[in-house]
């Protein structure tokens, strides 16, 4: 029978909270970037251009469909090959995840735009306004009201995602619980621990998510 | 002596090797009230929509009080700028058949939105004026609700209200109480009336041929991708002189009593 004992993990808890620091400050970093990149590449994609339109459907896709883990060793090994730069494990993260999380933000964005009904691009045309100001005074408002639940959906999973940095040391959680398992020789409590700890963290984003989208639903008091 | 306040000539849209309609010639003098009549796919809605480019015409020119707006383009549908496309609709208020009213703007920011963002009003300024023009349309108490909360002929004045505060020369309504429960239909006619009572430049696509006959100066109908008959009311309504009009009233008055 197996004795679980929490002690030697609660005695190094300081060590866990770096690597939960570590983990915030790349899921902000990753989360900020991914949500420009992705309004970018979702403008890019809806564009009439075709020398904008083509290339952002190609890094959206290509991101989309390949593994963020491989997509993390472009970064971090392919990157400073080809461009002769330094990499650290940070900044591969960061550019990773925001690239990847903003081909999904993208399309995300994008058919929250299409959604809108075409009635409201001809009523805000035909008082004047410019393409941008119908985007950004009327179509972008009511869009992002109907995208919120995904992008919550997609920002809880690029939390979660951002664990692949361990494997180019990177110290956030994982990486610190896997150091901690190997000191403690406790590798169960340890992982416990952590899963403990995105399941509180996560279960309190969900809850802040959840009440805001009711604020939306009230303010304004129209049902997308 | 007056000027034309809008002249199409040669005026013509296709989409691909469909033609809509082709050369029409069209004067609109200051104080006219136009209703387009014509079966459906005549192309009405079509050339309203090209008047202010929500529809990109293909053919011929556009001038609005002498200026020419566009330019034509031997490959597809004429050219315009962004910048010429604003000034134009600014000039040429549209209200549509769906209302089309912003849902997440309260009924005054509906109206108040053009003169903020296409004009700079400042806010203060703009919501003054939204009041003002929603009490012409008898809707000032209805300043703060959202949208969602009006009925169908409230909607459609609100959006009346909206077109009239961008101060436009000419305003085109398209079919605006066809979407409308019958009972809401009057408040809505009431309001274009009283419009008309004021002056304003007009053209008007409805299927209320009694609400045209006492609205218009001119009536216009479409058919055969043209203007196939127009005239005065009496002339076109009462005294119908081609086949293909006389067959679309007596159509119309099949169920009259």
């Amino acid at each position: 029978m197996y004795e679980w004992d929490f002690s030697p993990v609660l005695a190094e808890g300081g060590f866990l909270l770096v690597g939960f620091r570590n983990t915030l400050i790349l899921t902000a970093t990753a989360l900020s970037g991914g949500l420009v990149v992705g309004l970018l590449l979702a403008f890019a994609r809806l564009s009439h251009r075709r020398w904008l339109n083509v290339p952002a459907g190609v890094v959206i896709e290509v991101f989309r469909t390949t593994p963020p883990l491989v997509q993390l060793f472009w970064f971090y090994f392919g990157l400073p090959i080809v461009l002769s730069v330094e990499m650290t494990p940070f900044l591969a993260a960061s550019l990773t995840f925001m690239i990847q999380s903003g081909a999904f933000f993208a399309e995300i964005f994008r058919a929250g735009i299409v959604s809108i009904e075409r009635g409201q691009w001809e009523a805000a045309r035909a008082i004047g306004m410019t393409y941008n100001q119908c985007m950004g005074r009327v179509i972008l408002p009511q869009a992002v009201k109907r995208m919120f639940p995904s992008m919550m959906e997609r920002s809880i999973e690029l939390m979660k995602t951002t664990t692949l940095v361990a494997t180019v040391s990177y110290a956030d959680l994982l990486f610190q619980a896997n150091e901690l398992a190997q000191k403690t020789f406790r590798p169960l409590e340890v992982f416990t621990v952590v899963a403990l700890i995105y399941f509180v963290s996560i279960s309190f984003i969900s809850f802040v998510a959840s009440r805001m989208e009711r604020r939306f639903a009230r303010s304004g008091e129209f049902t997308p | 002596m007056n000027a034309p306040v809008l002249r199409l000539s040669g005026f013509g849209k296709h989409f691909g090797s469909l033609r809509v309609f082709s050369d029409i010639d069209l004067d609109v003098m200051p104080g006219d009230r136009i209703a387009i009549l014509g079966a459906s796919g005549s192309g009405k809605s079509t050339l309203l929509r090209c008047i202010n480019v929500l529809e990109t015409p293909s053919e011929g020119s556009l001038e609005l009080d002498g200026d020419v707006v566009g330019q034509p383009s031997r490959s597809g549908d004429m050219r315009f700028s962004e910048r010429e496309l604003c000034a134009l609709r600014q000039r040429v208020g549209m209200v549509f058949q769906q209302f089309n009213l912003f849902p997440h703007m309260t009924v005054a920011g509906n109206v108040a939105e053009g003169l903020k963002t296409v004009r700079g009003v400042p806010a203060q300024k703009a919501q003054e004026r939204a009041v003002t023009e929603l009490q012409r349309v008898g809707l000032a108490d209805k300043a703060d609700t959202f949208p969602s909360r009006l009925s169908g002929g409230q909607k459609q004045r609100v959006a009346i209200a909206r077109a009239l505060a961008m101060d436009p020369e000419i305003l085109l309504f398209d079919e605006p109480t066809s979407a409308l429960d019958p009972a809401l239909v009057g408040e809505v006619l009431g309001v274009i009336e009283q419009l008309a009572t004021e002056g304003r430049t007009m053209l008007l696509v409805t299927h209320e041929i009694g609400f045209a006959y006492h609205f218009a100066t001119r009536i216009l109908f479409l058919a055969e991708g043209g203007i196939y008959e127009s005239g005065t009311p009496d002339d076109v309504l009462k005294n119908p002189k081609r086949p293909l009009t006389q067959q679309f009233l007596a159509e119309h008055r099949r169920f009259q009593f």
